[in-house]
């Protein structure tokens, strides 16, 4: 994964609360077998909307989304992330966001931010009167700032540390397979197992 | 000292079942650091698997225990012509990716024609393989389903899929919890779905967000286990990765017999046995419901928290004093096409769609079929019929319930996901209506331009006999 330390670029307001996966990329763009190739797929209904946002010239380089409350509810797809990264969006901004959708971003390297929704608010004004405003998210100092303004944020020390650092999840827990090796021996034996066949 | 403050602190405050199924799995844990859980069955479809394999395959790692971990093909798999090849190249290719995927790792897999390929939280629980106390995970937020028998079922993203693949376990985030009383008892042609329903309307779509929720009280007590997980099922539309109902007689039972029922039995039993939140156990949140006060329920909106129940009409967004949600009501009438104050029995429909991991076991057949029984289905829509297994369809037709569907003028079809989500060639059309008993009615989430209300079993029943949406006491 590659690491993220500092980004800077330009937002994107979408002025909506409940962008659930399915509007992020609807199911019928999930039949690819690969990480790559879906950025078709993003907001794939909305964007045949000329006034959409991502259809705004702009917006069109923004790589910074700015949304609603409760964003990315819904379907457990990671392709939703996908989805985003292969856009080039690097990052997401809520007041309030659904867990799953959450830990995808958080692993896969999308960084979610969460701020109050009045910051949520004042940031689309800002980008309303000026696309062209450049905002900073700087995860070792856990800010966002543009213009005037420097926003603090919060993120747990760990997943921070995984994301600066870009490391690999399973190769961390891989060291800890002599914990998992003794928890396994102590597993009870009436637990199910999927093999041998029964049926 | 510290310990013995630590012990006593232990013992005074119970713990909640949640905390007791988290407490049994923990392999690890470090200060500042997730907890290291361990994952007792994992649950694989061909939609978020394909690249977790890859990724195995690129890091050179085998699956750590195939022998707890299931492959079924669902979510776009064809529910008609099911002995032929399947016609969308891409579905194929990902079906047959998925086959690729587990002859090479050892991964049991049921395929279609199959009798246990279906949708995969319906896969689970016939198997007898769902067993109180266990921590389950699947590639898909209904897992939450699992959570009916008192395991601890959440859906994951393809990262999560690899991970478990690779290591049977997972770092998470401890939940906090939340207790939702269900008291009193539900009035005929009130359903489980009804219920939850009601509840995600009430603490809206984020409201169970970085909770597990465990469903207690009377009324849940009373339920049959196919309605427990049609509860559980859709607390993920409430903002709940997972939702709990404590195992009891109704769940030994449901699991006695079954293929994958443990052999020691007693023992397996006198362990779900403790599996309950102590009398002195603390949530962090509760909210109380009373059954007694429950009608039939439907969505009018756009996302699962727009429901109201039946005979009310449908809102006017200035009503609403949030900001927030006058805007995503204005938006959600615009999409679904409705005016303010219409009754909402008047909605004509133009499809009715029974199935889904929430409403397609046998007792959501039998409770609609019972309603269809030698009537017609109206003529101005179309029902599909889509059992949530294979061996759910041979159970169903075993009970003659297919020859009552075809009667009525429905469509019978094979099992999948199929309309819940159209991904397969079930589909709703631009503008069409649906009353569905799935579980999402997100924007085009049945189809591209699709309009979706969500109903029991029941309410489709009686919806597809007269048109427009309609409870089984408007026959």
């Amino acid at each position: 994964m590659e690491k993220f330390i500092k980004h800077t670029g330009t937002g994107v307001p979408l002025r909506r609360s409940n962008v659930d996966t399915d509007q992020i990329i609807p199911a019928v763009y999930l039949k690819r077998v690969t990480r790559s190739g879906f950025e078709d797929g993003l907001f794939a209904a909305w964007r045949n909307d000329p006034e959409f946002v991502l259809n705004q010239p702009a917006f069109k380089n923004g790589t910074i989304l700015v949304a609603g409350a409760d964003f990315g509810t819904g379907s457990s797809r990671e392709h939703a992330v996908w989805a985003l990264q292969n856009y080039g969006f690097k990052v997401v901004i809520s007041s309030r966001f659904a867990d799953i959708f959450r830990g995808n971003s958080l692993k896969g390297g999308l960084l979610t931010i969460i701020l109050d929704q009045s910051e949520v608010e004042a940031l689309w004004a800002t980008l309303d009167s000026d696309p062209t405003t450049s905002i900073t998210v700087d995860l070792e100092t856990r800010t966002v700032s543009y213009g005037s303004k420097s926003l603090p944020f919060a993120i747990d020390d760990y997943t921070r540390w995984r994301l600066m650092e870009g490391l690999d999840d399973i190769g961390l827990t891989l060291k800890q397979t002599d914990s998992i090796d003794s928890f396994e021996k102590n597993r009870a034996a009436y637990k199910p197992k999927t093999l041998p066949v029964r049926s | 000292m510290t310990i013995w403050a630590e012990k006593k602190e232990h013992y005074i405050v119970g713990k909640t079942l949640a905390e007791k199924i988290w407490a049994e799995h923990v392999v690890r844990q470090a200060d500042g650091e997730p907890d290291l859980i361990y994952i007792d069955l994992h649950l694989i479809h061909e939609v978020t698997s394909p690249q977790a394999f890859d990724g195995l395959r690129l890091a050179g790692r085998p699956v750590r225990r195939p022998d707890l971990t299931i492959a079924t093909e669902d979510h776009n798999v064809p529910t008609i012509d099911i002995d032929k090849p399947i016609a969308d190249p891409v579905s194929k290719l990902q079906v047959d990716t998925l086959r690729a995927n587990c002859a090479e790792f050892g991964v049991r897999i049921h395929s279609l024609g199959d009798k246990d390929q279906g949708v995969v939280h319906v896969v689970g629980p016939q198997l007898g393989i769902t067993q109180p106390g266990m921590t389950i995970v699947c590639g898909d937020s209904h897992t939450s389903t699992h959570g009916a028998f008192g395991a601890l079922g959440f859906g994951i993203g393809t990262s999560e899929v690899e991970h478990v693949l690779a290591t049977q376990t997972l770092p998470l985030q401890r939940p906090k919890t939340m207790a939702i009383n269900v008291e009193g008892s539900l009035k005929p042609g009130v359903t489980s779905k009804d219920i939850i329903l009601a509840i995600i309307a009430k603490i809206g779509t984020g409201g169970g967000q970085g909770y597990v929720i465990e469903y207690r009280g009377s009324a849940i007590r009373a339920l049959s286990m196919e309605s427990r997980m049609t509860v559980c099922n859709m607390s993920i539309e409430a903002g709940a990765r997972a939702g709990l109902i404590a195992p009891d007689e109704t769940t030994f039972d449901y699991i006695k017999g079954k293929p994958h029922a443990p052999e020691d039995f007693d023992a397996a039993v006198a362990y779900w046995k403790t599996l309950f939140t102590d009398s002195d156990a603390k949530f962090d949140v509760e909210v109380n419901l009373n059954a007694d006060e429950l009608e039939p329920f439907v969505t009018w909106g756009t996302n699962p928290g727009q429901g109201l129940p039946l005979n009310a009409v449908v809102p006017n967004p200035a009503d609403f004093a949030d900001t927030e949600q006058r805007t995503a009501a204005e938006r959600a009438l615009v999409y679904m096409g409705l005016e303010a104050g219409t009754p909402l029995k008047k909605i004509a429909i133009d499809t009715v769609f029974l199935g889904s991991c929430t409403n397609g076991r046998i007792e959501d057949l039998r409770a609609a079929a019972d309603i269809l029984k030698g009537k017609k289905i109206a003529s101005s829509l179309r029902m599909l019929v889509v059992p949530g297994s294979a061996r759910v369809r041979l159970e169903a037709e075993a009970e003659g319930l297919d020859k009552v569907f075809l009667a009525a003028g429905a469509e019978w079809r094979n099992a999948g996901c199929s309309m819940c989500l159209g991904m397969n060639p079930d589909q709703l059309a631009v503008g069409e209506r649906s009353a569905s008993t799935s579980n999402r009615n997100f924007e085009g989430r049945q189809g591209k331009g699709g309009r979706t209300h969500l109903v029991s079993p029941l309410v489709a029943a009686a919806t597809a006999l007269r048109g427009t949406l309609s409870s089984p006491a408007d026959l």
